[in-house]
C-alpha cells in the first residue's frame, strides 16, 4: 500500500517538485509515467525511503516514511521494498548465487540458501546459479534481478523501465512476471516507465478487466507538476 | 558472504590492479622489512662481540680501528704495543681482568690469534671436540673454521703471515688442531685461537739467527692489544684519559666507537629509508587511484547495495575491507621478500661467515611492517569510504 498527501521534494539546486497525491491499495498495480526529467526516479526514492520529503506526508506498507531514523530506514527498506533497476546491476565478480547474497549482507541478516534457491526456483533460473552475469541472456540477467528483488518477500516492487531495449515479445513477457512475481507475494507493484506498451500488457493479464487494481500515475517536467487531466 | 569474504570477491574481480598493487605495496615494505632487519642483525652482532668488555687497549691510532680489529676482527689493527705495557695495566687498581690479544697470522685468511683462556672465557664459549690449548702452537678453532677448512682434531696446518690470504708461509713452524669450539654465534666461529706464546714462536723461529739474539726479542716481545675489564663502572670517567695521557699506547671504549660507527651507517640507512617510505607513498598513491576507481566503476553496484537495505557505514566498510586485504598480503609479502633481500645480501658479501647478517629472525620490531602496510592502505582508502558512504542513490538513479 502506497499512500501520498501534498509530496514535495526539493533538490539542493532549488527546483522543487510537487507530486499528485496517490493511494495504492496493498497488492495494486501502479504505472508511474512521463517524460525523462519529470521525478519519477525521485517519486521511486522517496517511496524506497532513500531521500526524505520536504513536505507532505508518505505512507508505504503501513510505515510512515521520515518518522524512521536512517538506520531504521535501511532496514525497513531492505525487508519491504524490491527493486528492479533497469540497468539491472548484478555485480560482474560475483556468480548468480552470490548476487542474491548480496541481498542478505546488505539488509544485515543471515544467509538462507533455501530462500535463494526457491526465488530462482519461482523465476525459472535454479540452473543458472553458478553462472557470471556474463554468461547470462538479457532475458535471464533480468529474472536474476528480478529474484533478488523479492528475496526478502517485500511488501512493495519497485520496477523502473523494465521494458526499455526489449522488443515486443519480450517486453510483454518482463511485465507478465513482474504481474505475477508481485501477485503471487502479495506486493504492491510499481512500474515506472514511459513505454505505452506496459500500459496495454497489463489491461490484458487484469482478472476479468478489474481496472480497479490499476492506476496510472503521470509526472510532467515542470516546476508545479499536477496529476494527470 | 560476509562482508570481508565480499570485498575480497571484489578485489580479485580487478586482478591486474590488485596484484600490481600488492607488489608496490609489497615492494615497499620489504625495503621496510629489510632496513629494520639489517639494522637489528647488525646491532646485535656488535652487542654479542662487545661481550663485556669495557675498555680495549692497543697502539695509538684509530680508536675504531682498534675496536674493528681487535674486537670484531673486520680490520687490521693500528699496531703492536709492548708486552711488559699491558701487563703493567694490570696492576692499575680499576682494572679487573687484562686479556692480551696478538695477531699477525692467518690460515686461509681465518685469522690465528694469539690469546690466553679468558678470552673464550669472555664469550662462554664451550668445546665440542678436544681441549683447549695447553702449549704453544696447539690451536683449538671456531665452529666456522672447523667446518669451512674441514680440519679435525690431531690435523695440522701452516699459518701465513698477515690477516689476508697469500701471505708468506712459515715453512716449519706447524699448528697442530686440539680441540675445536662449539658455535655460540660470536666471532670466535671464524677465529683460530692458540697460545699467545705461539705467535712468539713462529716469528722468532723465523727472524732469530742465534741464542744471543732470540733472548734479545724474548725481551722485546709485543701483543697486538689488550681487552680489559673494569672493577667498577666508574673507571670508565678516569682509566682511558690515564692510559692516553701516561702511556704510549691509546684506549678506545667498544661501545663508544660501535655507537658512532652505527652513526654513520645510519647517515646510510637515512637515504634507503627515504627511499622506501617515497616506494611507500607511491603505493599509497596507488592504492588510492585504484579504490577510487572502483567506487566510480561499481557506482551502479554500490547505490543498488543501499537500495537493498545496506546502511552507508556497510558500504564503506566493504572498501576499508577491500584496503585492509591489500594491506595484509602487502605485508606478507613484503616481510617474506625483505627477509629473502637480507639472506640474499648476508651471502652475496659473505657477510654469513662473519654472522653480521644472516639467519632469518624476527625481531619485535618488525611489527612495524603490518603496522605500515594497514596505516598505508586503510589511509589511501578514506577517502573513497567516505564517497561510497555518501554516494547520491537518487543521482544514479537517474543518470541513464
Amino acid at each position: 500500500m502506497i499512500q501520498s498527501l501534498g509530496l514535495q521534494f526539493a533538490y539542493a539546486k532549488g527546483a522543487r517538485l510537487h507530486f499528485p497525491d496517490v493511494d495504492v491499495p496493498q497488492g495494486g498495480v501502479l504505472l508511474l509515467g512521463g517524460p525523462s526529467g519529470s521525478g519519477k526516479s525521485t517519486w521511486l526514492a522517496l517511496v524506497a525511503g532513500l531521500v526524505a520529503p520536504s513536505a507532505g506526508s508518505l505512507r508505504v506498507a503501513g510505515q510512515t516514511l521520515g518518522a524512521l531514523g536512517g538506520l531504521k530506514t535501511d532496514a525497513w527498506r531492505a525487508q519491504t521494498i524490491g527493486f528492479l533497476p533497469q540497468k539491472l546491476h548484478l555485480s560482474a565478480a560475483l556468480t548468480v548465487q552470490r548476487n542474491l547474497e548480496l541481498a542478505f549482507w546488505a539488509a544485515g541478516v543471515a544467509q538462507d540458501p533455501a530462500r535463494i534457491r526457491t526465488a530462482l526456483d519461482a523465476l525459472g533460473v535454479a540452473d543458472l546459479a553458478q553462472r557470471y552475469p556474463t554468461q547470462l541472456s538479457g532475458g535471464q540477467a533480468q529474472r536474476v534481478a528480478l529474484a533478488r528483488a523479492v528475496l526478502m518477500r517485500p511488501r512493495v516492487l519497485l520496477a523502473d523501465e523494465p521494458t526499455a531495449s526489449l522488443d515486443d515479445h519480450n517486453a510483454a513477457d518482463a511485465v507478465q512476471l513482474l504481474f505475477t512475481t508481485a501477485h503471487r507475494l502479495g506486493a504492491s507493484l510499481v512500474i515506472a516507465t514511459h513505454d505505452a506498451r506496459v500500459g496495454h500488457t497489463l489491461h490484458g493479464l487484469a482478472p476479468g478487466g478489474a481496472d480497479s487494481m490499476f492506476q496510472r500515475l503521470v509526472l510532467y517536467p515542470t516546476a508545479s507538476s499536477g496529476a494527470a487531466p | 558472504m560476509n562482508t570481508l569474504a565480499l570485498s575480497w570477491r571484489y578485489l580479485w574481480a580487478r586482478p591486474l590492479a590488485a596484484t600490481l598493487n600488492v607488489l608496490l605495496l609489497g615492494l615497499g615494505l620489504a625495503s621496510i622489512t629489510f632496513l629494520l632487519l639489517v639494522a637489528h642483525q647488525v646491532e646485535r652482532a656488535f652487542d654479542r662481540d662487545l661481550a663485556g668488555i669495557d675498555v680495549v687497549v692497543g697502539a695509538k691510532g684509530s680508536p675504531m680501528q682498534l675496536i674493528l680489529s681487535g674486537v670484531l676482527h673486520l680490520d687490521v689493527p693500528p699496531g703492536n704495543v709492548p708486552l711488559a705495557a699491558v701487563q703493567a695495566l694490570q696492576k692499575n687498581p680499576l682494572v679487573a681482568e687484562v686479556i692480551p690479544i696478538s695477531l699477525g697470522d692467518n690460515f686461509q685468511s681465518y685469522r690465528i690469534v694469539g690469546s690466553p683462556p679468558a678470552y673464550p672465557a669472555l664469550y662462554q664459549a664451550a668445546l665440542a671436540q678436544g681441549r683447549m690449548w695447553r702449549a704453544p702452537m696447539e690451536a683449538v678453532l671456531g665452529a666456522t673454521v672447523a667446518r669451512t677448512l674441514g680440519l679435525r682434531l690431531g690435523d695440522s696446518f701452516v699459518g701465513s703471515h698477515g690477516l689476508g690470504a697469500g701471505g708468506h708461509a712459515h715453512g716449519d713452524s706447524t699448528y697442530t688442531v686440539v680441540g675445536v669450539l662449539a658455535a655460540n654465534a660470536s666471532v670466535l666461529d671464524r677465529l683460530i685461537l692458540t697460545d699467545t706464546a705461539s705467535v712468539w714462536k713462529v716469528h722468532e723461529d723465523y727472524t732469530a739467527v742465534d741464542a744471543e739474539d732470540r733472548k734479545a726479542m724474548e725481551a722485546e716481545r709485543e701483543v697486538t692489544l689488550a681487552l680489559v675489564r673494569y672493577k667498577s663502572p666508574l673507571a670508565a670517567m678516569s682509566f682511558p684519559r690515564w692510559v692516553n695521557a701516561n702511556t704510549e699506547m691509546q684506549a678506545a671504549a667498544p661501545a663508544l666507537e660501535v655507537t658512532r660507527l652505527l652513526h654513520m651507517l645510519g647517515l646510510g640507512t637515512d637515504v634507503l629509508r627515504a627511499f622506501a617510505g617515497m616506494l611507500l607513498l607511491t603505493a599509497g598513491l596507488s592504492v588510492f587511484i585504484a579504490l577510487w576507481n572502483a567506487v566510480r566503476e561499481r557506482r551502479g553496484d554500490l547505490a543498488l547495495l543501499r537500495m537493498l537495505g545496506a546502511p552507508p557505514g556497510r558500504i564503506a566498510a566493504l572498501l576499508l575491507a577491500e584496503a585492509l586485504w591489500l594491506g595484509l598480503m602487502a605485508a606478507l609479502l613484503g616481510l617474506a621478500l625483505g627477509q629473502c633481500f637480507v639472506l640474499a645480501l648476508g651471502q652475496m658479501l659473505g657477510l654469513d661467515q662473519s654472522l653480521l647478517l644472516g639467519a632469518a629472525l624476527w625481531p619485535a620490531e618488525l611489527l612495524w611492517v603490518p603496522a605500515l602496510a594497514l596505516g598505508v592502505s586503510l589511509g589511501a582508502a578514506l577517502l573513497p569510504a567516505l564517497g561510497a558512504y555518501r554516494s547520491d542513490v537518487l543521482q544514479l538513479l537517474q543518470s541513464r
